[in-house]
């Protein structure tokens, strides 16, 4: 049933009038970030107060412009939204007061627009959570895109501005080569681009032309780089450059998931499970990514520098969603979707770790970093945490996602499910292989010779408190899946 | 004649007014050379003539294509010259935008101007004049003597008021333009000699000669493509735009370049519908390579100016392609995209000016990191530079969307080969943006320099009010155009299946 609701306008309101607050309190620090905080609470209540009505089944939906017959500002909440538009409010909350401690622990310069900023790209990813049309979606793309410009380049610096303007050529190059001609050619062919109201159907009709479809496709999955999908991924490392906070905001919630999730809801909202399966588009996609996938983790076995190492991992782990949803099969639909959250939550918390470690003894290279764990308990048993997660052991979330990710290869037809498994296989034993040395150096390895620990304590509360909430919510969401998968069973129907 | 008018019933005739009010305050303006004089009557005159423009729109009547407010006197009975004027779904966006833009060009030229400002101003109202005049004249003659009127004080504001190398490009203009006009007349004269009236309305749907069509359409074709401008006819654009004072710069962009699009709208696809079609593909071609040429040139440039001039010849090759692929949504588009232009490119060549007046350069360069000190002045070049290239949510995606629509209805391979141009137009902008507001590591010291003061905002937020109630609600805009725009593809699609299928050969 469709209800229309006022909700979702509000929910895009609170980060939006959020950061103009934030704008005016320059000259106060802690009222700017009070005011940060008021507006992620703010987003995060409204998310969850249409949690009830998503679950019974109905779809929430409010327009807000009509452009176009066919075109218009749309939004929507469903069950897939709601997998991203709780993880994304919810930990904004922790973010806020990670990155108040972190930017003022490193007393940085320009903190009001790094907050303003941080709420804009929030509105903008919530926005593409809420998205009931693919214009829609494409207008708070864009938008995510401008605003997390000034946060990549943030450091003002010739290396920041570099990987700033990597960041933002990749991005709205493909979003207006590949997905702009991709959205007026679905306009042109079906006379709307309101996504479908169920997984199966799409929006083409049926006697469509099957180069036409494969082609839009093919635009469609390369046009959304924020996925980090091969060959399009080399943005994603250059962004490392951004402050902390920001790569895990960037690599976990904001900018990567908007680039997951609208690569899904295209997948599953417009092409649909019916068309994907009768063009035999899943198969190949599936192994595309797994190219992604294996080449990403390989690239992580050989990165020193800990943000880069998980940079190659996000790329790697952003294709698991994909790969999900590619093989059209139940269980691995289930898998790529619930992944989006699982990943968020482990992902930053990894980020988390690594930038609290960076305050505390400004260090960036794994190797600088063994036995380090006996000077920071907390931060690097939250980072070993997550690290589980990553690699897919139970009962840390991941474990969800791999077990459902095998579930569905399982029903590919022969030859197919042998490859796959494999891939997911190999795959886990490289993550194994790029995390486990991490956490493994820290507590049991040997301080490095010239290093000193002596002064170094763990990063301030404000750091170390998100960032075990978070990788407690990884293991709670690993041991009850229930909540997250209740969303995914409303994407099902 | 009287067939195709609505005639203005009410007492007070509206067109008339719009044209002779600017002419009498250019004419009252003689009495007084005071500065503050000539600034303050002048914007008393182009604020009145909007307010006089505005009951057009409210009075339009939105179900019929006939020329609407319709007023017709003889004028030269021995030759059958008539003073006719009318508005229609095409024209009367267009003349609303001139009206809108008028007032704040006055504005802009508040202190840019220091020196025979009561001549500037004066230059100004008879623009005004001629090309209000130009969008409602349905008598060739009278078309023709104001868009020759059109030339003179143009190239006086330029060749006074202008840069280093005014007389340069103000005699580069001039000429382009008046080679242009010869054509224009010759194709005029040959039309007279043909149907034996000058009147427009009854020229269209004559059912020429096909040889006869092909040189009438050339003819017109090339005085146009050199207005709009068109590749390969663009390059007294630059030249112009950069010499010419803000106001002059802003009226090119805004409303010159649109007469040209006006021409093909209403005199090439009506009254020579078979060439229209038989060229169709050729011009689509050019369009594309316009829209290409003008962003990788743009994308080239050092000179802000030059920027926005060499992006116009790419929007306008969107606007040019629109109208080409002669279908509804690629036409309305392009008269949408027509008055977006006006309006996103008016406000850059503003605020170009606006930096101009504080530092007395356009050098990207010396530009570069001005939004620590003029936050206002950037988040207002930030909405009309994103409005530039096309963002969801401006005015420019709506009209790009339209063409780009019609565009992949008429031929996927052209409409796919202007995608990079909309590509280039993000590249381009973003790269201006990005240098004015952050800039480098290293910047020139901009700490001197003072945000936008109330007349610059004042100038400013009127056009960015439009930006997003086109690119957010356009349905008010769209209303205007649906009946004329049907009535004139009609009028296309009337011509004989011959030229039609020769062109489906050329395009792929």
């Amino acid at each position: 049933m469709e209800i229309i609701s006022c909700k979702l306008l509000y929910a895009l309101l609170a980060p939006l009038i959020g950061s103009l607050v934030v704008m005016r309190c320059g000259k106060h620090p802690d009222l700017r970030e009070g005011v940060s905080f008021v507006a992620a609470v703010t987003m995060f209540g409204i998310v969850m107060s249409m949690v009830p009505d998503v679950l019974s089944g109905n779809r929430l939906v409010y327009t807000l412009f009509k452009i176009l017959p066919g075109l218009t500002v749309t939004l929507r909440a469903d069950g897939l939204s709601m997998i991203f538009a709780v993880v994304a409010s919810s930990l904004w909350i922790l973010a806020v007061f990670y990155s108040m401690g972190y930017m003022r622990g490193l007393k940085e310069h320009a903190q009001t627009r790094f907050n303003a900023c941080f709420a804009l790209a929030l509105f903008g990813a919530i926005g593409v959570a809420f998205s009931d049309n693919l214009f829609t979606m494409y207008l708070f793309y864009e938008i995510v895109s401008i605003c997390t410009y000034p946060l990549v380049a943030h450091h003002q610096d010739d290396e920041s501005y570099r990987g700033a303007r990597k960041y933002i050529v990749y991005l709205t190059t493909t979003a207006k080569g590949l997905l702009l001609p991709a959205m007026i050619l679905i306009y042109v062919l079906t006379g709307t681009l309101d996504f479908a109201t169920n997984i199966s159907t799409g929006i083409f009709p049926p006697d469509v032309n099957a180069t036409m479809v494969t082609i839009l496709y093919i635009c469609c999955l390369l046009g959304f780089a924020k996925s980090g999908i091969m060959p399009l991924h080399s943005w994603l490392p250059s962004a490392m450059v951004a402050p902390t906070p920001v790569s895990a905001l960037l690599h976990a919630v904001a900018v990567v998931k908007v680039g997951v999730f609208s690569t899904t809801r295209v997948m599953l909202y417009v092409f649909g499970v019916d068309t994907m399966t009768a063009f035999n588009l899943g198969i190949p996609t599936a192994y595309f990514v797994s190219f992604t996938i294996l080449t990403a983790s390989i690239i992580a076995l050989s990165k020193d520098n800990l943000k880069a190492r998980l940079a190659y991992s996000t790329v790697s782990q952003l294709s698991y969603i994909i790969l999900g949803v590619a093989l059209l099969t139940p269980s691995g639909i289930e898998g790529g979707l619930i992944h989006i959250a699982n990943h968020a939550f482990s992902k930053i918390t990894l980020f988390f770790c690594a930038g609290a470690i960076y305050v505390a003894t400004h260090k960036k290279n794994i190797s600088e970093m063994g036995g380090l764990g006996k000077t920071m308990p907390f931060t690097f048993a939250a980072f070993g945490i997550a690290s589980l997660s990553m690699i897919g052991a139970p009962p840390v979330a991941g474990f969800v996602t791999k077990w459902k990710l095998l579930m569905g290869s399982l029903d590919l037809p022969s030859p197919h499910y042998i490859f796959i498994i494999l891939i997911l296989l190999t795959s886990t034993l490289l993550n194994v292989g790029y995390f486990a040395p991490v956490t493994y150096k820290a507590f049991f390895g040997k301080r490095p010779v010239g290093e000193q620990y002596e002064g170094i304590r763990e990063a301030p509360l404000a750091m170390v408190v998100p960032l075990m909430i978070a990788a407690m919510i990884s293991v709670l969401i690993g041991i009850y899946p229930g909540f997250m998968m209740s969303f995914v069973k409303a994407v099902m129907g | 004649m009287e067939e195709f008018l609505i005639m203005n019933t009410g007492v007070v005739p509206f067109l008339s007014l719009l044209i002779f009010v600017p002419l009498v305050g250019a004419l009252v303006l003689l009495v007084s050379d005071s500065p503050i004089f000539a600034k303050l009557w002048s914007l008393f005159v182009t604020v009145a003539t909007a307010i006089i423009s505005l009951p057009l729109y409210f009075g339009f009547d939105l179900s019929t294509p006939l020329y609407q407010f319709a007023e017709n006197h003889p004028w030269i009975p021995s030759l059958n010259i008539n003073y006719t004027l009318g508005v229609d779904g095409i024209s009367l966006l267009l003349v609303l935008m001139t009206t809108l833009i008028m007032p704040l060009c006055v504005l802009g030229s508040w202190r840019y101007i220091d020196k025979r400002v009561r001549e500037f101003m004066i230059c100004l109202l008879l623009m005004e004049t001629s090309m209000i005049g130009v969008f409602v004249a349905l008598d060739f003659v009278l078309f023709y003597v104001l868009w020759e009127a059109m030339l003179i004080p143009m190239y006086l504001m330029i060749a006074i008021w202008g840069g280093p190398r005014k007389t340069y490009a103000s005699t580069k203009f001039f000429l382009y333009t008046l080679a242009g006009s010869v054509m224009l007349l010759v194709a005029i004269i040959s039309l007279y000699l043909e149907v034996g009236t000058f009147s427009i309305p009854m020229m269209m749907g004559h059912g020429y000669s096909p040889l006869f069509q092909f040189w009438v359409f050339l003819a017109f074709f090339v005085a146009f493509a050199i207005k709009v401008p068109m590749f390969p006819f663009h390059t007294w654009l630059p030249a112009a735009h950069v010499e010419a004072p803000t106001a002059g710069s802003v009226i090119l962009a805004s409303v010159l370049l649109k007469m040209g699009t006006y021409g093909f709208l209403r005199f090439c696809l009506p009254i020579t519908p078979e060439a229209t079609l038989l060229f169709m593909p050729y011009v689509l071609w050019l369009s594309v390579v316009g829209i290409l040429y003008g962003g990788f040139t743009a994308l080239a440039q050092k000179d802000m100016k030059k920027l926005i001039a060499y992006s116009s010849v790419g929007h306008m090759g969107f606007v040019t392609l629109g109208i080409f692929v002669l279908n509804k949504d690629g036409i309305e588009g392009a008269i949408l995209q027509m008055i977006n232009h006006g309006i996103t490119t008016g406000a850059l060549f503003f605020c170009v000016g606006m930096i101009y007046e504080r530092t007395h350069s356009r050098e990207l360069a010396d530009a570069a990191g001005l939004g620590r000190f003029m936050p206002w002045y950037v988040t207002f070049l930030a909405f009309f530079s994103l409005s530039s290239l096309a963002f969801p949510g401006t005015n420019s995606f709506v009209g790009e969307f339209l063409i780009l629509v019609g565009g992949f209805t008429r031929s996927k391979v052209i409409a796919a080969c202007a995608i990079p141009g909309a590509v280039l137009a993000a590249a381009y902008m973003l790269r201006m943006l990005q240098k004015v507001v952050w800039g480098g590591v290293h910047n020139p010291d901009q700490s001197g320099l003072l945000d936008l003061n109330l007349r610059e905002i004042v100038t400013l937020a009127p056009l960015l009010v439009f930006v997003f109630w086109i690119g957010l609600s356009p349905e008010p805009f769209m209303n205007v155009m649906h009946s004329s725009v049907a009535h004139l593809l009609e009028q296309v699609q009337g011509a004989s299946g011959s030229a039609m299928a020769m062109s489906k050969i050329l395009i792929p």
